[in-house]
């Protein structure tokens, strides 16, 4: 990091929006799932213009990288906006991943329910 | 504007479904998204990675990685009954866009490499990082119109695969040619589970 940003600058850039944060307090995979929750519906009209986008996609699951896909953010921005949202309470995440684990392979039985859910398919 | 849903959910089981992945690998046009695209219940959607500082810290090598610094994902969705969903991304296969890759394989079920056998240097770093990584791949040679022009054990061999390494022939556009390669993948991944080396 160099130098403070410029006040010249036409667009904002993306990570202006997480104050110049690469990283969440919390790590979302791209295909974390979040929905509104409660306390988001009833607080989006309030939210910054993006977050209120945020709050509107995720009325139905959605992923991460739907999300990036959708709001045409880069997913790290997108990864740091609803990690704050998850903590504010605005969004609810599941398979939060807590640790960076390289091992988190599926399990068997997860597995095999997606071996039925494509045979079925 | 009014929101559409009736009560808050618990943090699992209540609604809120489960997400799994496969990473589909493989290098320039050679059919990744149509792959996707065949089996994905929305049209591929796309989004983009970033090199930021967080991933810099990686070591990337060479000329390529400093003029490419982000990297676009074309991505689909599978809803698997009520509580599951697969998603499918599709990432290129060369080793510059090594520092995703790390974060797409974590979790992951598996990957399908796809081949294109007139460009099969086009995925060799993929295989080896799968193979590094402990994750499960299937290796699926795309036949465009039906036809590969070399085996099934040359690719085997050129691309030095380990011989448990499940091989097949697919075709990207063919929704039934690809859940068949997916099929293959989640059975090597369960073989490989219930069995660990």
């Amino acid at each position: 990091m160099t130098d403070a940003p410029r006040e010249s600058r036409l667009r904002v850039r993306p990570y202006a929006l997480t104050g110049g944060r690469v990283r969440s307090s919390t790590e979302l995979a791209l295909e974390t799932i979040v929905r509104v929750t409660s306390r988001g519906e009833a607080s989006a009209a309030e939210l910054a213009s993006e977050r209120r986008r945020i709050c509107e996609i995720c009325v139905d699951p959605t992923s991460i990288a739907e999300v990036s896909a959708h709001l045409k953010l880069p997913l790290g921005v997108v990864r740091v906006l609803v990690g704050d949202m998850v903590t504010e309470g605005f969004l609810e995440a599941n398979a939060m991943i807590v640790a960076a684990d390289e091992d988190s392979r599926p399990d068997l039985r997860l597995l095999e329910r997606v071996l039925d859910g494509l045979q079925a398919l | 504007m009014a929101f559409k849903r009736s009560e808050p959910t618990p943090k699992s089981g209540g609604g809120v479904p489960i997400p799994v992945k496969i990473v589909v690998a493989g290098g320039y046009a050679v059919g990744k998204t149509t792959f996707v695209g065949s089996i994905s219940e929305i049209e591929p959607l796309t989004t983009e990675a970033s090199l930021t500082s967080h991933s810099a810290g990686v070591d990337i090598a060479g000329e390529a990685a400093k003029k490419s610094t982000t990297v676009a994902m074309d991505f689909g969705r599978i809803g698997l009954g009520d509580d599951l969903i697969l998603y499918l991304f599709g990432t290129p296969g060369q080793d510059r866009f090594h520092f995703m890759w790390d974060d797409l394989v974590r979790g992951a079920i598996g990957a399908v490499v796809l081949v294109d056998t007139s460009r099969l240097e086009d995925c060799f770093a993929a295989v080896d990082y799968f193979e590094s990584a402990g994750l499960p791949f299937v290796v699926a040679v795309n036949a465009f119109f039906g036809r590969i022009h070399h085996s099934l054990e040359d690719v085997r061999e050129a691309l030095s695969i380990p011989a448990d390494v499940p091989m097949m022939v697919t075709d990207a556009r063919d929704r039934a040619a690809t859940k068949a390669t997916l099929l293959e993948l989640v059975q090597h991944a369960l073989t490989k589970a219930g069995a660990p080396a």
